[in-house]
């Protein structure tokens, strides 16, 4: 199954082991960045090939992979990536949150709750929380190493003097155990509560910034906030049009040109598990379910 | 009060074979504002820079009583209590307020900052205390979403003045605060800082080329000359009885308008 | 009466080091005690040192010989070889200056410039500031000037203001330089009350005047100069 004399995942075994000595490291000081040795990927950066270098060093044959982009497993990326680690490594994949034990994301979190055993990498582009407004590498280093994270909450004044509230809705920095500040890649505030006190392991790969970052299971994660501006999750008016679901990720489908729209479950396996459930029940359908 | 705020002891540093400073001692006191006065390649901004912990020495302690463990050597300290002390106890005025502001964000947030770097999680009374800041410096509040971009030479040094001033440091340094300002600019600021120094009690070290500044603004005076101090005493003191020839020489060049 | 003022061998030399190394003597061996509730006043010719001496007890000149020792919180402090801060405390707490001219400082109104060495003096601005409109009514300066910076002023009316910030603090210990040098009669008359009622309150007082109705007026004695043997 693996051809083309391709060592298992990809990688040489190696790297693997640089790769995991990383990621042990990353595990070891939650939120911390590791630098690691970002290999040549054959995609080019900015298409996950941190979050690809993570699950090749550590997908085993037993494993199950699911992989997402913007929550749906059928988006070009997705498959793709799927169909690479199948073609490295000929593990078996599948789009059910509740049956992979490793979850590739690129700017999601499933909505299923993680259970422990679990795995959730992330792919990143910008590793670093305070790069906006220091540009310097060895600057940043030193404000982590001392704890010097006033800046981050500058960032955040600035938001809500400008716009009246704190308007950064995506990728929203967070202190990891206490003690550092980390950026969870370009998922929407909506999932930062996921992250808090998960049971799964989470992994965080940056391959054109050459980093690695982890939340150990059951490591508190806390959104940053003013006391008199909290941390807040977005809301939606709408529901889901094809579960009803209210509780999760809504995406804005524009329908026709006329301004027709509907909203629609952004985590696919989410949506298609509540309409299966509903549909098992006999009774309601599922639109009047919705609508109920 | 028995122990002096700051204590520096034989200070030098060299660059190769070139003396920046050399053997510099000098204690100073709550509320006293010392001017180190000389011209260009003095070792006058070598020394500011070694007693504000932003460049070691070759020799010589310096020592500040700090707010809680009494007098430390600033060089024997771990550098992040430097970097606290130097955010919070201690200031640091730029010549030029650009590089001591960050031009890409609001006033408010250049002088909310340090709040909260020292933990300030409440914004609206981040805004108020930088308000406050603001009026005392005589910037309008009503700009304070503005970037400092758009304020003047002037006020971006005001600006930055608050912004050292909000965390109620008890020691200033100064590198010619009003060098790069216009002339008529230069009064004013230089009014705001003697009035401050006074109704703060803040001590201050101020490095300038200007005598008239050290005449304005302080207690004490050092002259300094390729690296040595050649005099030192009252600013009235040296300016009006001037002992050493370099400083006859000084004081002799100086234009009455 | 208690003594203030303790002068002993005191001895000034100017060297001019850019005229060729100049050294001009201009005080030797003086020898001076103050009691309290004495005006003393300094005379001789142009050029014999008074000035030299007045400013020299208050550690704006610096001396080469001998000592001047005021009584300062309970003790002796020597002006001539005390530190900074001691002399900076001794300026703040016990003895005043009023110089022939006003400094003048940009930008400070005439009545902060009065207040300021009494609030420098641990009083609360209010009460400072009454105590300075006080004086500056008792000196005959307009209330419009009150607000304004002294830099426009006329000489006898930056004089005054001289006056009234030397004279806000009540030091126990007063040194004045020709402090009725640019006023008219009634000005003057003002000033010798104010010294007169300085010495009563038990200040040590040491002057010069060039005018002698005033000097008849203040002083309890006089203390003669005369140019030192010159040197070269």
């Amino acid at each position: 199954m693996i051809g083309n004399g391709y060592n298992f995942a990809y990688l040489d075994e190696q790297t693997k082991r640089m790769i995991r000595r990383a990621i042990l490291k990353a595990v070891a000081i939650p939120g911390y960045q590791v630098p690691f040795g970002s290999r040549e990927m054959p995609l080019p950066y900015g298409w996950g090939t941190g979050g690809i270098q993570v699950t090749a060093a550590v997908i085993g044959p037993q494993d199950v992979l699911k992989v997402i982009d913007q929550g749906s497993d059928d988006t070009t990326n997705a498959v793709n990536i799927r169909r690479f680690f199948r073609a490295t490594t000929g593990v078996a994949t599948t789009e059910r949150t509740v049956e992979a034990t490793l979850i590739q994301t690129r700017h999601r979190i499933p909505e299923t709750p993680l259970g422990e055993g679990q795995v959730l990498i992330y792919q990143v582009p910008i590793p670093e929380p305070l790069r906006w407004l220091e540009p310097s590498e060895a600057e940043t280093r030193k404000m982590h190493a001392l704890e010097e994270y006033g800046l981050m909450h500058v960032r955040l004044y600035e938001d809500i003097a400008r716009h009246g509230k704190i308007a950064t809705t995506y990728d929203y920095p967070v202190r990891v155990n206490g003690r550092y500040l980390m950026r969870p890649s370009p998922i929407p505030k909506f999932d930062n509560p996921k992250m808090d006190r998960s049971p799964a392991l989470q992994l965080f790969g940056a391959g054109r910034e050459k980093r690695i970052y982890a939340v150990p299971p059951w490591t508190t994660v806390k959104s940053l906030d003013f006391e008199d501006h909290p941390f807040e999750v977005q809301r939606w008016n709408e529901h889901c049009a094809f579960c009803g679901a209210t509780d999760s990720f809504l995406d804005e489908i524009v329908t026709d040109d006329k301004g027709g729209r509907l909203f629609a479950c952004s985590d696919t396996d989410y949506c298609r598990g509540r309409r299966e459930t509903a549909a098992a029940e006999p009774q309601t359908a599922p639109a009047e379910q919705a609508l109920a | 009060m028995t122990t002096p705020l700051l204590r520096v002891e034989g200070v030098s540093k060299r660059y190769g074979a070139h003396v920046g400073c050399l053997e510099i001692g000098f204690d100073l006191w709550p509320g006293e504002v010392l001017a180190v006065a000389g011209e260009s390649g003095s070792g006058k901004t070598t020394l500011l820079n070694c007693v504000a912990g932003r460049l070691q020495p070759d020799a010589g302690c310096i020592e500040f009583d700090t707010r809680h463990d009494g007098p430390q050597d600033i060089y024997a300290m771990s550098e992040p209590r430097r970097r606290l002390l130097a955010r919070t106890d201690w200031g640091y005025v730029h010549q030029n307020p650009r590089d001591g502001l960050r031009i890409g964000v609001s006033a408010g947030a250049n002088v909310g900052e340090r709040l909260m770097a020292v933990g300030a999680r409440h914004y609206g009374r981040i805004r108020g205390t930088t308000c406050d800041w603001m009026n005392k410096v005589e910037l309008d509040p009503a700009r304070i979403n503005d970037l400092p971009a758009t304020f003047s030479g002037g006020m971006q040094q005001r600006l930055q003045i608050a912004r050292n001033l909000v965390t109620h440091p008890r020691l200033m340094f100064m590198d010619e605060p009003t060098a790069s300002l216009d002339v008529s600019v230069q009064a004013r600021l230089l009014d705001l800082l003697r009035g401050l120094t006074r109704e703060l009690g803040l001590a201050a070290i101020v490095v300038t080329h200007d005598l008239a500044v050290a005449r304005l603004l302080a207690h004490r005076l050092m002259i300094m000359k390729e690296g040595r101090v050649v005099e030192s005493g009252l600013t009235d003191q040296v300016l009006d009885d001037p002992q050493h020839p370099y400083t006859q020489l000084l004081v002799s060049s100086v234009l009455q308008a | 009466m208690e003594a203030m003022i303790r002068i002993k061998g005191l001895a000034k030399t100017f060297t001019l080091h850019h005229q060729h190394g100049a050294v001009l003597p201009v005080l030797a061996g003086i020898d001076l005690e103050v009691v309290r509730a004495e005006c003393v006043a300094l005379h001789g010719a142009s050029g014999t040192g008074k000035s030299t001496l007045l400013r020299s007890i208050y550690a704006n000149y610096r001396t080469q010989h001998g000592s001047v020792e005021v009584r300062h919180d309970g003790r002796w402090v020597d002006m001539a070889h005390a530190g900074p801060r001691e002399l900076l405390e001794v300026r703040r707490a016990t003895m005043g200056y009023v110089s022939q001219f006003l400094r003048v400082i940009p930008r400070v109104p005439a009545l902060a410039v009065v207040a300021e060495p009494l609030i420098a003096a641990g009083v609360p601005q209010a009460q400072a500031e009454d105590r300075a409109r006080a004086l500056l009514a008792r000196l005959n300066i307009p209330e419009r000037l009150w607000s304004l910076p002294p830099a426009t002023f006329s000489g006898g009316e930056q004089q005054r203001v001289n006056i009234a910030r030397g004279f806000i603090t009540r030091h126990p210990i007063l040194l004045l330089d020709e402090p009725t040098a640019s006023l008219d009669a009634d000005n003057r008359a003002v000033v010798a009350e104010l010294i007169r009622e300085a010495r009563a309150a038990g200040a040590a007082i040491v002057g010069i005047f060039h005018d002698l109705e005033v000097r008849s007026c203040v002083a309890t004695r006089l203390f003669p100069l005369r140019r030192p043997e010159a040197a070269a």
